[in-house]
């Protein structure tokens, strides 16, 4: 349910840097969402429809790349993608790792048209 | 789509008329245009947490230590706060900022226990965010406050991602909610600095498994501090208020 105050974020903030651009619309936009963000694509989606109408990016593009977790072994000094975050290191079967992947919520880059 | 490469890019084609009065050069070697890409590379969270930082500035000018409450409906937030209030009111100086969805209910319930409350309705919004809590502080007399409680709405999901600007996060979970929410409803439990089990005193007659709600907690939280208490007969209540009152002196 909180994907359309997100959502109105990510607009708020696309139009801004759009303005900044003198953009006459927006294309796509373009989301890094992480496997443990506790956001549904799906919903994000639905917010976007209702949100961007009237606005520059009313015809736009939402593409959501989703980031899987990613976890540290201290251990093992190495990196793996955990199913989730209880699942324990596959090299040494630890769980004494740390969380480096998976929270993202960021607006990553704007498409606009090229010439103005 | 780009009928071109395939690119999913809008198609732009060069034999339209441009009506801005002046010609320019459209001979690009690619031949058709990608339109252009801006870095933006923000958290969507970023306008929140601008607010949260100048709530945490203002609170820490003002020497308050804040904690933000977060559990489901029911799991006994209100009732926590009610408690406090009665044992240790007048020794702290407590002050609460609550969100609901609807009625004054909550904030009526603390007033009647002595502390002053501003309720925020947020509608139908599921959570609070750090700006809705900055234009309730402009509506709360704090007076001697040392401690300032922002109960959140009900809710085990969304108020997660919204910093406030508090420096603890307190999650609540009653006995009667079962062993596993931890583990359903891991982001919430993730970040808690507390995690308290509340309505002790029913485990038995619910057949709640203390060891297994404490296995569940500690393998998703395991940084938080888990006290088990009762607000009905104030049972574990000291270790609460041990917590506050070391959390003010520092």
């Amino acid at each position: 349910m909180h994907e359309v105050g997100l959502m109105q974020s990510v607009l708020t903030m696309s139009l801004k840097a759009a303005e900044a651009h003198r953009a006459v619309r927006i294309d796509a936009i373009h989301l890094r969402i992480g496997a443990l963000a506790g956001v549904v694509p799906e919903a994000l989606q639905f917010a976007f429809e209702c949100l961007r109408m009237g606005t520059l990016a009313e015809s736009a593009v939402l593409k959501i790349e989703s980031v899987p977790i990613l976890c540290w072994c201290r251990k093992c000094e190495s990196d793996f993608h955990p199913e989730n975050q209880f699942t324990p290191c596959p090299k040494c079967g630890l769980s004494d790792f740390e969380l480096r992947g998976g929270l993202e919520m960021n607006l990553v880059s704007l498409e606009i048209p090229d010439h103005v | 789509m780009c009928d071109h490469c395939g690119c999913g890019g809008p198609v732009h084609r060069h034999d339209h008329d441009h009506d801005h009065g002046h010609s320019h050069d459209h001979d690009k070697d690619h031949g058709h245009d990608h339109g252009k890409l801006i870095e933006v590379q923000q958290s969507i969270l970023s306008q929140n947490d601008r607010f949260a930082e100048q709530n945490r500035g203002f609170f820490r000018a003002r020497g308050l230590f804040v904690a933000n409450l977060l559990s489901s409906p029911g799991s006994g937030k209100t009732s926590l706060i009610e408690r406090t209030l009665v044992d240790r009111g007048r020794h702290y100086g407590i002050a609460v900022v609550v969100g609901d969805l609807e009625t004054e209910n909550d904030a009526n319930r603390i007033r009647a226990k002595g502390a002053p409350a501003v309720q925020i309705t947020t509608g139908t919004l599921c959570h609070l965010d750090a700006h809705m809590v900055q234009h309730a502080l402009e509506d709360l007399d704090l007076g001697n406050a040392k401690i300032l409680f922002l109960e959140n709405v009900g809710n085990l999901v969304c108020p997660a991602s919204f910093d406030l600007g508090e420096q603890a996060r307190v999650v609540l979970v009653s006995v009667t909610e079962g062993e596993d929410k931890p583990l359903k409803y891991a982001p919430i439990f993730a970040r808690a600095d507390v995690v308290l089990i509340n309505k002790i005193d029913l485990a038995e007659i619910v057949g709640f498994d203390r060891e297994a709600a404490i296995t569940n907690i500690r393998k998703v939280a395991p940084q938080a501090r888990i006290l088990e208490i009762s607000t009905k007969t104030g049972a574990g209540m000291d270790a609460w208020y041990a917590f506050l009152e070391q959390s003010i002196a520092r």
